[in-house]
C-alpha cells in the first residue's frame, strides 16, 4: 500500500514525573483504510500512547516526540483550543468500559448530538435526524426511542455501540479503539468487532486497535506492533508476525495463548464420584409493596445437576450473568440455596449448620477472580495461608503450622521468605498463587476456581493453569473451574458444562463439547471466540 | 414510588414515638412535675396549693407513664406522657409552661422571620460555594487553586461567633451600613436581614467550597470526562456541561435534607441579631426551662428532618435517572 | 495531688495515644502513610503546634491543693502564678499602666479627681508610664527573646545535626527543619510573653480584672478536653454499632438504624440543650456531692463531653456501617468464611482493621469542629460551666462590651487568636492525615 499515513509518530516518549518512561521512544504510522493494532500485556504503555497523542493525559505527564503528525498537522505543537477542533472530529476514541465512559445523567441522544453541535453547524432538526441515523448505523434497534434513554437503560453491547456512534459522529479520519471489547461477553465482542469492520469498510477511515488479545488482533488487523514495557519490540504485517515472529517476546506471547486444540486426545478414565448436586436452585427474592413482601424470585441458578469425580476438573462455562459464580459460591454455602442438595461423601453439605458446617468447610475451598481483593491487605502472607489451619485444625501447633506454610509456598513455586511479606508486595500472578496455597492449606477434596485467570496476562495465565494441573496430579484434588474463556477450558478441563440463564444447556466430555457441540448456544459461543489466524498456514 | 412514600411515612411513626419517649425520659428522669412547678413559680417560697394549681392548669397532675387508678385504656391515656405526646402527632402543641401562651400560634407567627433569614442564606451560600469551588477546579494545579485552598482552611478555622461579632462591628458599627440587630415586618425587614444573610454566607464559604471542590474533583477523574474531552470539548465546556451536572446530584440532595429545617431558623444568628424567629424562641425556652416549648420544637424538628429525608429520596429520582425508589 | 474526672480520662487517653503511636510506628504497613505525613511540611508544623497545645493542656491537668490557700490548682497555675495572682480591679488594655475607665480618686492633698488610676501590677514598676512604657516593653521583650533564643537555638541545631544523616527516617529533611523553626519560635514566644507578663498584662484584663492571657491559656485545656474526650466516648458507640449493623444485617441492622435515625432526627442543639438542663437540675439537687467549685465545673465539663459524644456518634456509625457492608462482600472475607473462620474472628481480623483508617480520619476531622462547637454552646449557655475558663465564655463575656466606646477588644482578640491557631493547626493536620490514609486519595 502506498497511501500516505494518516498518523505518523516518531520517537514518542511519555513520562510521569521523574519516573522511568512509560512509553519509551516509539514510532509507528497508521495508514488510511487500514487496521493497525498495538498488542501488549497490561502496563506495557499501549493505552498511554493513544491518550498522549491527543494530549489527554493528566497534567503531570510529560509527552515528548520528534513528530506526531496527523494528516500534516503536528499535534504536539498545536495550542489547546486548536486541538479541541481535532479531537472528536479528525480523531475519535472508544474506551474499554462503555458504562463508565458514558455520562450517566445525559441521554444517549444528547451525548451524540454534543459532537455534532461542537464540530458542525447544523440545525436542531438536522442534528436530531443525524443522531437517529448514527444509531441506526451502529445497529441499535428502535433508535428514536433509544436516543431518549440513559446509558444505564441499555445493555453492555448497546452502550459500546453508542460509544461508536459518538466516535462516528465527527466523521473522523482515524478511530482509536482502546480495548473496545474487553469488558464485553464473547458473543457481543464478535458483533462489535464485525460492526467496526463494516463501518471501516464503508467509510475508509483508519482504525487503530489497542488490545491484549492476540487472537482477536489476528482476526482484525492488517499491521501489528507488539509492545513490551513501553517499547515497540516488533512491527510488521499481521500474517508475517503470526507466522514468523522474530522477537522472543512475541514468540512467548504466542506460545502462551491457550488453544482449542489442546483438548484433543484427552483420555477418559472412570473415577469415583466426589460431589453431586441434583436440581440445585439458587433464587434471590424480589420484594415489593409497602411491607416488602416477596413477590417473586430472580432465578440465578435454576435446577442444575452435575457430578464431579475425584481428581477431575469440571469446567463451568458461560457469559456474564448466567449464574455460574452464584452456583460456585453456593456450593460452599456462601450463598444459601433455594432448593436442592450439595452431596459430598454422602453428606448434604448445604443442610449443615453451625459447628458441623464449619468442620466440613475443609473439604471444599475457593479461589477467586480478583487477586487484589481476595487477600486482607493488613495480614502477612503467612497469616493468610495459615488462617484456615488455625480455624479448622486448632490442634496443630505454631511450629508445625509454619512448616506447613513454607511447604505450601514451595508447592505453589514461591520463595519461602514470601511468608513474611504483605500481599501488596506481589504481582497479580503471585497473589493468585498465594490464594491457591491458602485454599490447599486445609487439604480440601475440591476447589472451586472462580475465573482464577481472567484478571491475568496471557503468559501468567498459562503458568497458573500449569500449576493447577500439577497440583491436581500430585494431590488428586478436584476442580470446579468457572470461566468464560473457552481456550482455558480446553487446557484444563475433563468435562465441560455450558450454562445459560441459570440452566446447563450442554454437558459432556471436553472434546465432545468443544469440537462437536450439540447445543445451538454452545455453537454460537464457540463461533464467537476469536481464533489465531494464519498460525499454521 | 407511592408505595415507597407510604412506607416511609409509616416508618416515621415509630421514629417520632422514639423521639417523644427520649425527650420525655430526659426531662423526667431527674425532674418531677413538682420541681418544674417550683422552678417556674420561683423556687422555695410557694405553697403546696400554688404548685397543685400550676400542675392542674398545665396538665401535669396525672401520673407520668402509667395511671393505675384509671380504668381500661385510661391506664395509658390518662398520663402526662400520653396527654402531652398524642397532641403533637396532629400538630397540637398545647400551651407553654411559663406563660401559658399557645405554642402553635407562636410557631406560626415566628417561622416566617426564621425563613426570611435562613432561606436566602442557604440559596446564596449554595451559589457562592459552587462558584468558588468551580473556579478552584477550573484553575486546578495553579497558584490560584492553592491560594483558594489555603483561604478555605483559614476561613473554616474561624469560629462562626467571630464572623457575627466581626460583621456586626465592621458593617453595623464602623461603617453603619445597616442596623446591628432587630427586626421589622414587611419590606422594612430587608435592612435587618441583609447583615445576617451576608454573615451566614461568608461563614459557610470555607467548609462549603472545600467540600464541593472535592466533589467536583472526584467527578473530574471519572471516565466519562475523558470521553467528553476526546469529543473535543474544551476544559470549561467539560466542567459546565458534564462535571457540574453530575456533581450537582450529591450537592442538591444534600441541600434538600435541610430545606424543611430552615423553618426552625438558626439559634445563634437569631439571638445575635434579635430576630423574632423560632431559633430565638427555642433559646428563650431553653433558658427559661420551658419543657412544653422545648418538647414541641424537638418534635417539630424531627418531623421536618424526617420529611427532609423523604424529600431527599424523592429528589434523587428527579435529578438522577439511575435511581428508582422501591 | 487531686485527680479530677477529666484529668484521669485525659491521661487514659494519653496512654492510649502513646500505645497507638508505638503500634503504628512498628507496623510496617503504616510506614508509607506515616512517611507521607512526615514529608508534608504543613502537616508536621501543625502537628508540632498541636503537641505544644497538648503539652499545655497536660500541665493544666495535674491538680493539687495549693499550700498557701486551700484552692485546687494545677501545675500550670503554679507555673503561671505571677499572672494568675496579679489581678486588677477591672478592665485594662494590653500593656496599659492605667485602668481602662476613669475613676474618682483622692489626691494626696485630699482633693478628689476624676482620672485613670494606676494599675496595681501592670507597669507598676514604672515611674512615668507615659514616657517609659514603650521603651521598657521593648527592652523586656528583647531580653526575654534573647534569653530563650540562644539556648533554644543551640539545642535545636545540635539535634538537627545529630539526626541529619539518619537513613529511612519517617520525617524528611525539609520538614525536620520546618519543625525545628516552629519549635524555636514557640519557645522564644513563650519566654518573651512570660518575661513581659511579670510586669504587664500582655493581653489586658477583663471585667473583674483577671489577666486575659491567663484566661486564654487556661482555656486550652477546656478546648482539648472537649475535642478529645468526646471522641473517646463517641468512638466505642460508633464502632460497635456501625460494624455490627453492617456485618450482621437483619434485625440488628434494623434496630441500630432505628436508633440512629431517631437520634439524628432530633435537632442536635436541642438534644444537647435538653441534656444539659437535666444535668443542671441533677447537680442542683445533689449539691452535696460536689465539694468545690472546680469539681462541680469539672463534672459539668465531663457531662458535656458525654452528651456531645452520645449525640454525635451517628455520623461515623453510618459511615462504618456502609464500609462494613462493602467489606463483608469482599472476597477475602468470603474466603475466610469458606475456611471455617468463626464470625467473631472475622470481625476482629478482617473487618475492624480495614475500617480503622476511616475512624482515624474522622477523629482528627471532628476535633476542630468540636473545639468550635464549644464556643457556640457556651454562648447559648448550654456549654461548659460559667466558671470554667473557655474561649466560649470569654467571647460570651466580652461581646456585650463591643457596644462600649472605645471598644474593649482584647478578650475577643485573645480568644480569637488562640482558637484560630488551635483549629487551624488541627485542620491542616487533619488534611495531611486524610491525604495519607484515605485510599481514594492515594496516587
Amino acid at each position: 500500500m502506498n497511501r500516505s499515513p494518516v498518523l505518523e509518530v516518531k520517537n514518542l516518549t511519555v513520562k510521569f514525573g521523574s519516573d522511568n518512561p512509560v512509553v519509551d521512544a516509539i514510532g509507528f504510522e497508521v495508514h488510511a483504510g487500514e487496521t493497525f493494532a498495538i498488542v501488549g500485556e497490561s502496563g506495557s504503555g499501549k493505552s498511554i500512547t493513544a491518550l498522549s497523542i491527543l494530549r489527554l493525559l493528566p497534567v503531570n505527564a510529560s509527552v515528548v516526540a520528534d513528530e506526531v503528525n496527523l494528516n500534516g498537522v503536528d499535534l504536539l505543537r498545536k495550542a489547546e483550543y486548536e486541538l479541541c477542533k481535532i479531537r472528536g472530529r479528525r480523531v475519535a476514541l472508544i474506551f474499554q468500559d462503555p458504562m463508565s465512559s458514558l455520562n450517566p445523567v445525559m441521554t444517549v441522544g444528547e451525548q451524540i448530538a454534543e459532537v455534532l453541535k461542537l464540530h458542525f453547524s447544523m440545525t436542531k432538526k438536522a442534528i436530531r435526524q443525524r443522531v437517529i441515523e448514527l444509531l441506526t448505523r451502529v445497529e441499535i434497534p428502535e433508535p428514536e426511542k433509544r436516543a431518549g434513554e440513559y446509558p444505564h437503560q441499555l445493555s453492555g453491547g448497546q452502550r459500546q455501540r453508542v460509544m461508536i456512534a459518538i466516535a462516528l459522529a465527527g466523521e473522523p479520519d482515524l478511530l482509536i479503539a482502546d480495548e473496545p471489547t474487553t469488558a464485553l461477553d464473547v458473543t457481543i465482542q464478535a458483533q462489535i468487532l464485525a460492526l467496526l469492520k463494516a463501518i471501516q469498510h464503508k467509510t475508509g477511515m483508519a482504525l487503530w486497535l489497542i488490545s491484549h488479545d492476540l487472537a482477536l488482533v489476528s482476526t482484525m488487523a492488517d499491521r501489528i506492533a507488539v509492545m513490551q514495557k513501553g517499547k515497540i519490540v516488533e512491527t510488521g504485517r499481521s500474517a508475517s508476525i503470526f507466522q514468523n515472529p522474530t522477537h522472543p517476546y512475541t514468540r512467548k506471547l504466542l506460545d502462551a495463548l491457550p488453544s482449542m486444540d489442546s483438548c484433543l486426545g484427552h483420555k477418559r478414565e472412570e473415577k469415583p464420584s466426589l460431589l453431586k448436586i441434583d436440581e440445585f436452585k439458587v433464587y434471590y427474592p424480589i420484594r415489593k409493596g409497602i411491607f416488602k413482601r416477596v413477590v417473586g424470585h430472580v432465578r440465578a441458578v435454576d435446577g442444575v445437576s452435575f457430578e464431579i469425580e475425584h481428581g477431575k476438573t469440571l469446567a463451568l462455562v458461560g457469559e456474564s450473568g448466567c449464574g455460574k459464580t452464584t452456583l460456585g459460591k453456593s456450593l460452599l454455602n456462601l450463598i444459601p440455596a433455594y432448593s436442592g442438595q450439595v452431596i459430598m461423601d454422602g453428606i448434604a453439605l448445604n443442610k449443615l449448620t453451625g459447628e458441623a458446617l464449619r468442620r466440613k468447610r475443609a473439604d471444599i475451598q475457593i479461589v477467586f477472580q480478583d487477586p487484589f481483593s481476595s487477600m486482607n491487605p493488613r495480614m502477612l502472607v503467612s497469616e493468610i495461608i495459615d488462617e484456615g489451619i488455625r480455624a479448622l485444625y486448632p490442634e496443630v501447633d505454631a511450629v508445625d503450622r509454619h512448616a506447613r506454610v513454607i511447604d505450601l509456598l514451595e508447592r505453589v513455586d514461591l520463595p519461602p521468605d514470601s511468608a513474611h511479606r504483605y500481599p501488596h508486595e506481589f504481582s497479580g500472578g503471585q497473589r493468585q498463587r498465594i490464594c491457591i496455597a491458602r485454599a490447599l492449606a486445609v487439604q480440601p477434596k475440591m476447589i472451586v476456581c472462580d475465573e482464577p485467570t481472567s484478571a491475568l496476562d496471557v503468559s501468567v495465565q498459562a503458568q497458573i493453569i500449569e500449576l493447577l494441573k500439577d497440583l491436581q496430579k500430585e494431590q488428586g484434588v478436584s476442580y470446579l473451574f468457572i470461566t468464560h474463556d473457552l481456550g482455558v477450558v480446553a487446557e484444563i478441563a475433563d468435562e465441560v458444562a455450558v450454562m445459560y440463564r441459570g440452566k446447563i444447556v450442554e454437558h459432556g466430555e471436553v472434546e465432545q463439547v468443544l469440537l462437536n457441540p450439540k447445543n445451538a448456544y454452545t455453537r454460537e459461543l464457540l463461533a464467537a471466540v476469536p481464533r489465531l489466524q494464519n498460525k499454521d498456514v | 414510588m407511592i408505595q415507597y412514600i407510604i412506607r416511609r411515612v409509616l416508618y416515621a411513626f415509630p421514629l417520632l414515638l422514639g423521639v417523644n419517649i427520649l425527650t420525655f425520659v430526659l426531662f423526667f428522669v431527674v425532674n418531677s412535675p413538682e420541681d418544674m412547678a417550683r422552678m417556674q413559680l420561683g423556687h422555695k417560697h410557694v405553697t403546696e396549693q400554688a404548685v397543685e394549681n400550676w400542675k392542674q392548669q398545665r396538665g401535669y397532675h396525672l401520673p407520668l407513664l402509667w395511671n393505675a387508678e384509671a380504668g381500661g385504656a385510661g391506664k395509658v391515656t390518662e398520663t402526662i406522657f400520653f396527654q402531652k405526646s398524642a397532641g403533637l402527632f396532629w400538630f397540637d402543641f398545647g400551651i407553654s409552661d411559663s406563660d401559658r401562651r399557645n405554642i402553635g400560634a407562636d410557631i406560626k407567627q415566628r417561622m416566617w422571620p426564621s425563613l426570611a433569614v435562613a432561606l436566602p442564606t442557604l440559596v446564596l451560600g449554595l451559589i457562592t460555594n459552587i462558584c468558588v469551588a468551580l473556579l478552584m477546579v477550573l484553575f486546578r494545579r495553579s497558584y490560584l487553586e492553592f491560594g483558594g485552598i489555603v483561604l478555605c482552611v483559614v476561613l473554616m478555622s474561624v469560629s462562626s461567633l467571630f464572623y457575627i461579632i466581626g460583621g456586626q462591628f465592621f458593617i453595623g458599627k464602623v461603617l453603619k451600613l445597616v442596623p446591628i440587630s432587630g427586626y421589622d415586618g414587611g419590606l422594612q425587614a430587608l435592612k435587618f436581614i441583609v447583615l445576617p444573610i451576608v454573615i451566614g454566607v461568608l461563614s459557610g464559604i470555607g467548609s462549603g467550597a472545600r467540600w464541593y471542590r472535592t466533589l467536583f474533583l472526584e467527578e473530574v477523574e471519572k471516565d466519562y470526562v475523558r470521553t467528553a474531552r476526546a469529543k473535543g470539548l474544551s476544559e470549561t465546556q467539560v466542567l459546565f456541561r458534564h462535571v457540574l451536572k453530575n456533581a450537582m446530584i450529591p450537592i442538591l440532595t444534600g441541600v434538600v435534607v435541610v430545606l424543611p429545617l430552615l423553618f426552625m431558623g438558626s439559634l445563634i444568628m437569631e439571638s445575635f441579631f434579635s430576630i423574632p424567629g423560632l431559633g430565638s424562641y427555642t433559646i428563650d425556652a431553653i433558658n427559661s426551662q420551658d419543657f412544653a416549648i422545648v418538647r414541641s420544637m424537638v418534635f417539630l424538628g424531627s418531623v421536618l428532618y424526617i420529611f427532609g429525608l423523604l424529600l431527599t429520596d424523592i429528589s434523587y429520582t428527579l435529578v438522577d435517572p439511575r435511581v428508582r425508589l422501591s | 495531688m487531686v485527680v479530677l474526672w477529666t484529668d484521669a480520662l485525659i491521661f487514659v487517653l494519653l496512654i492510649g495515644m502513646i500505645v497507638l503511636s508505638v503500634y503504628m510506628l512498628r507496623n510496617p504497613r503504616m510506614t508509607r502513610p506515616l512517611r507521607q505525613i512526615g514529608t508534608s511540611k504543613t502537616g508536621m508544623v501543625s502537628l508540632t503546634v498541636l503537641l505544644f497545645f497538648v503539652a499545655v493542656g497536660l500541665l493544666d491537668s495535674m491538680h493539687f491543693h495549693s499550700k498557701d490557700s486551700n484552692e485546687i490548682v494545677s501545675v500550670l497555675d503554679q507555673w503561671l502564678s505571677p499572672i494568675r495572682l496579679h489581678g486588677e480591679k477591672t478592665y485594662s488594655a494590653p500593656f496599659a499602666a492605667h485602668l481602662f475607665g476613669k475613676e474618682l480618686m483622692v489626691l494626696e492633698d485630699g482633693g478628689p479627681v476624676w482620672a485613670y488610676p494606676r494599675l496595681q501590677y501592670g507597669g507598676a514598676h514604672l515611674d512615668d508610664p507615659e514616657s517609659e512604657l514603650f521603651y521598657d516593653v521593648l527592652m523586656k521583650a528583647s531580653f526575654g527573646f534573647i534569653k530563650s533564643a540562644i539556648p533554644a537555638a543551640i539545642v535545636l541545631v545540635l539535634l538537627v545535626q545529630k539526626f541529619r544523616h539518619r537513613q529511612n527516617a519517617l520525617i524528611s529533611q525539609a520538614s525536620a527543619k520546618a519543625v525545628a523553626w516552629t519549635i524555636f519560635w514557640i519557645v522564644t514566644l513563650c519566654a518573651t510573653l512570660l518575661e513581659l507578663s511579670s510586669y504587664y498584662h500582655v493581653l489586658g484584663t477583663d471585667k473583674v480584672g483577671e489577666d486575659v492571657l491567663y484566661q486564654a491559656i487556661k482555656s486550652i485545656r477546656t478546648g482539648l478536653v472537649i475535642g478529645t474526650l468526646t471522641t473517646l466516648i463517641m468512638l466505642p458507640l460508633a464502632i460497635v454499632f456501625g460494624i455490627l449493623a453492617g456485618f450482621f444485617r437483619g434485625w440488628v441492622d434494623d434496630t441500630i438504624q432505628y436508633l440512629y435515625t431517631t437520634l439524628n432526627s432530633i435537632p442536635s442543639v436541642l438534644l444537647i440543650a435538653a441534656s444539659i438542663l437535666v444535668v443542671q437540675v441533677y447537680m442542683a439537687k445533689n449539691e452535696e456531692q460536689f465539694t468545690s467549685l472546680i469539681v462541680r465545673a469539672d463534672m459539668r465539663l465531663l457531662f458535656l463531653c458525654i452528651i456531645l459524644g452520645v449525640t454525635s456518634w451517628t455520623g461515623l456509625c453510618r459511615m462504618l456501617r456502609a464500609e462494613t457492608l462493602k467489606l463483608r462482600e469482599m472476597e477475602y472475607v468470603q474466603a475466610a468464611s469458606a475456611l471455617g473462620v468463626r464470625r467473631r474472628i472475622i470481625l476482629f481480623r478482617h473487618i475492624l482493621p480495614n475500617v480503622m483508617h476511616i475512624v482515624l480520619i474522622s477523629v482528627v476531622l471532628d476535633f476542630s469542629s468540636l473545639v468550635l462547637a464549644e464556643a457556640v454552646l457556651s454562648y447559648i449557655n448550654i456549654g461548659v460551666d460559667p466558671t470554667t475558663h473557655s474561649w466560649g465564655n470569654m467571647i460570651n463575656g466580652a461581646r456585650l462590651e463591643m457596644a462600649r466606646e472605645p471598644v474593649v477588644w482584647w478578650s475577643l482578640t485573645a480568644s480569637f487568636l488562640f482558637m484560630f491557631t488551635l483549629v487551624l493547626a488541627a485542620n491542616l493536620f487533619a488534611d495531611s492525615v486524610r491525604d495519607a490514609f484515605d485510599p481514594r486519595r492515594m496516587g
